[in-house]
């Protein structure tokens, strides 16, 4: 068995006075001890929220507007979709649209926050909320659907502008 | 024969045929709405526009015969301008309706506005408004609003369903299809309008806003509906069947198939009258057993009976493997000669698709020999046999015999009745045991048509014991990469075999050897030895079906006309 002799090579060799540990160790203590009285950044989450700004990705929502959702079960969303969390599926309605979903349903345990669902729908019927406070005790809880996903559009109006002036 | 020029190259061709027909046979994609290679020409969406040198003007490739020395251009500057201004013109009125039609994904006017148009609209005026969701028959769905007026839809029920039901009204952009007042579009054939028109304007009722196209996988398959044996794709999402539709084969059914094959021959497929175990009759009740259980009783039970007392009834409905492995069963199992199918004709054959005879399998179920030959009973001797008691124990196939009240009453004084049924039914409640059986949707076989077509069904649904992946079955997207926790990969399995396998594993259980582990090795030996199969095989039947020898079929006489 051939002996592996590696030498251990240092760039530079500690002076005295840092092998010495204590004055390093004063310094660095220094630096703890400044940061104390300077002004606070943490956050009192989750009494104090943040409010993310609208070009935010929270997880996707329906858009509801007056008492019913714009989208039209197309099915876009669902097939652009990287990650196959979207499930459509279409029925007719009296409505002029013709057709609805009568069930929508979103897996947020597949769903990457990426947008393209928001991006694929012709109808403006999903969009990317604020909401990024997601979580569940199992599989079948993270399945959102109409009952979790319906947003009233009053709700959502920063997204909607946002995505009128820069898409 | 002319010779012509198209983009280039020289090609021979017939002096009768169109420049679009030349152009397709060799390959050549001229774009068309209008034109269809069954329907006469009638030259009105201008789609195919095409240059023809030494012409003025460009002219359109589907009424224009090519003649000797013709020199053609499908694809230059000025034919790509003029598609561009034809897609322009087309669009105008055309609704924004791709998110809410059926057509959406299978459009040819969508897929042509990516190709052919230049991706954008000057139009800013309103579009003309027409009528929107008027039924025009009991299958059929018209949005007047997304009609290219290509009139295909006309020319197919006036040629070749030969019932006049569709005509224009109005003139212009208000031009709108409808019937004519107090009339329906209800011809037998009435769906394949659905295929044939380019948009959306026509789609099935049935089939309304179940599924978006992509979302599914097709399987290539045989209708169960006729004897006619229409070749069909079986589309399916979530391990369910959602429609058939009619696959092309110009020995068979063309472009068609009829509406009673597309509507009613795949529901029962994904019922909730599907059979989910076998059963055995316990005291008056039909209690659900396990495989090895009903098998061993099946045994049990015919073990009790002598050779005459014992009958079985093939099936038209079942494939030739399954009726082949049944009558070696019948015959060299348990010994009995008696063995018939029933008949289930109804009207008469027309002069399109449709006919009387409503099983996909007559003639294979004669040609494999699941029929009494010389010695044995027929259908009727072994039913009054039931009667008078001579004969104390049936086995019946994938059919429901029990029709009639008489027919009932005799069944039900008979000693032992084991039945393979997919569904229940009035003879699987009678019967002592059942077995669940896989539906022609759920296994791979063949089925042979009134013309001695032999054709191969495959599996499109998956069963308990078929993995759709590892099996090799058709698979759409969310198939292919769904986890096995994900919902739609938790669509219903039926826990049903093939009728063959369930035939194995009686004659196993029974101290006979039959070693078959595929439909396909059934079938290698019905082509060993029987005549009228010789030389065929699965890769020979391929996806349009191959012809066996009609001629030496064993007791058929072909009915002359
Ligand atoms: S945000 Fe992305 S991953 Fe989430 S549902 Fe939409 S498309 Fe799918
Ligand atoms: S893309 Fe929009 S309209 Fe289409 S199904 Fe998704 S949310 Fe509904
Ligand atoms: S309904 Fe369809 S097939 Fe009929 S004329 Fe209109 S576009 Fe053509
Ligand atoms: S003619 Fe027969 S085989 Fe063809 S579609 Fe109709 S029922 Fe099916
Ligand atoms: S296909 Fe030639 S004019 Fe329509």
């Amino acid at each position: 068995m051939n002996k592996i002799n590696r030498k251990v090579v240092r760039t530079e060799d500690l002076n005295f006075w840092q092998k010495l540990y204590i004055p390093e160790i004063l310094k660095g203590m220094k630096i703890t001890i400044r940061q104390m009285f300077l002004p606070k950044f943490t956050r009192q989450y989750p009494e104090e929220k943040w409010i993310p700004p609208p070009s935010f990705r929270g997880r996707p929502v329906l858009v509801e507007e007056n008492g019913k959702e714009r989208c039209v079960a197309c099915g876009l969303c669902s097939r652009v979709c990287p990650a196959l969390a979207i499930e459509v599926q279409a029925a007719e309605t009296e409505l002029s649209k013709e057709r609805y979903p009568v069930k929508f349903e979103i897996n947020m345990l597949r769903c990457i926050f990426c947008g393209l669902c928001e991006e694929a729908c012709p109808e403006e019927a999903i969009v990317m909320s604020k909401d990024y406070e997601l979580t569940f005790f199992s599989q079948e809880e993270a399945i959102f659907g109409k009952d979790k996903l319906l947003m009233p559009i009053d709700e959502l109006k920063d997204r909607l502008e946002f995505l009128r002036k820069y898409r | 024969m002319v010779k012509i020029q198209i983009d280039g190259k020289e090609y021979q061709a017939e002096p009768t045929k169109t420049i679009i027909e030349v152009a397709r046979d060799n390959g050549i994609h001229i774009p068309h709405f209008c034109w269809h290679p069954r329907l006469s020409v009638s030259g009105n969406c201008r789609m195919c526009l095409v240059e023809v040198e030494k012409n003025p003007k460009l002219v359109i490739a589907c009424a224009t015969k090519v003649a000797d020395g013709m020199i053609v251009h499908t694809a230059n500057e000025r034919v790509i301008k003029a598609r561009e201004a034809i897609m322009e013109f087309l669009l105008i009125n055309h609704p924004l309706d791709c998110p809410i039609c059926d057509e959406a994904g299978e459009c040819k006017l969508q897929d042509y506005a990516y190709k052919y148009s230049k991706g954008y609209s000057r139009f800013e005026e309103e579009k003309v408004r027409k009528p929107k969701r008027v039924a025009l028959g009991p299958n059929v769905m018209l949005d007047v609003e997304r009609c290219i007026m290509c009139s295909r839809c006309i020319r197919f029920c006036n040629e070749i369903a030969k019932t006049p039901q569709l005509v224009f009204t109005k003139r212009g952009d208000h031009v709108e299809l409808t019937t004519a007042p107090g009339e329906e579009l209800n011809n037998p054939y009435s769906m394949n309008v659905i295929e044939l028109c380019p948009v959306g304007a026509l789609t099935s009722r049935d089939f309304r806003f179940k599924a978006r196209v992509w979302e599914m996988s097709s399987t290539e398959s045989i209708c169960r509906g006729c004897a006619r044996g229409c070749n069909i794709n079986i589309w399916v999402r979530n391990n369910e069947i959602l429609r058939l539709t009619p696959r092309y084969n110009p020995e068979v059914n063309d472009y068609w198939m009829c509406d009673y094959g597309r509507l009613n021959t795949f529901k029962y497929v994904n019922s909730g009258d599907r059979i989910k175990s076998p059963m055995i009759n316990k005291e008056g009740e039909l209690i659900e057993v396990s495989w090895e259980e009903a098998i061993a009783s099946a045994v049990f039970k015919l073990k009790n009976f002598k050779k005459s007392e014992i009958a079985g009834i093939s099936s038209a409905f079942a494939t030739n493997e399954d009726n082949y492995i049944f009558a070696k069963f019948i015959k060299q199992v348990l010994g009995s000669s008696n063995i018939d199918f029933m008949k289930h004709n109804v009207g008469n054959d027309d002069n399109l698709l449709i006919r009387a005879d409503k099983t996909p399998n007559s003639l294979g179920t004669i040609a494999v020999g699941a029929i009494p030959g010389e010695k044995g009973m027929n259908f009727d001797q072994i039913l009054n046999g039931i009667k008078s008691g001579t004969i104390k124990c049936l086995y019946v196939l994938c059919d429901d015999i029990a029709i009639s009240d008489e027919i009932i009453n005799a069944l039900s004084k008979i000693d032992c009745l084991i039945v393979n049924s997919p569904i229940r039914n009035n003879l699987t409640s009678i019967a002592d045991i059942v077995f669940p059986s896989a539906t022609y949707a759920e296994k791979n076989g063949t089925f042979t048509n009134f013309q001695g077509r032999v054709q191969r069904i495959r599996p499109a649904v998956a069963t308990a014991e078929i993995d759709r992946t590892l099996d090799g079955l058709a698979q759409s997207r969310l198939d292919k990469f769904g986890a096995p926790n994900d919902r739609w990969t938790k669509g219903v399995k039926i826990d049903a075999r093939p009728t063959w396998r369930i035939i194995v594993a009686i004659a196993n259980a029974m101290n006979h050897k039959f070693k078959y582990n595929s439909a396909e090795e059934i079938f290698n030996e019905i082509s060993t030895n029987i005549d009228a199969f010789k030389n065929l095989n699965y890769m020979k039947i391929g996806n349009k079906g191959a012809l066996l020898n009609i001629k030496l079929i064993k007791y058929y006489k072909p009915v002359t006309v």
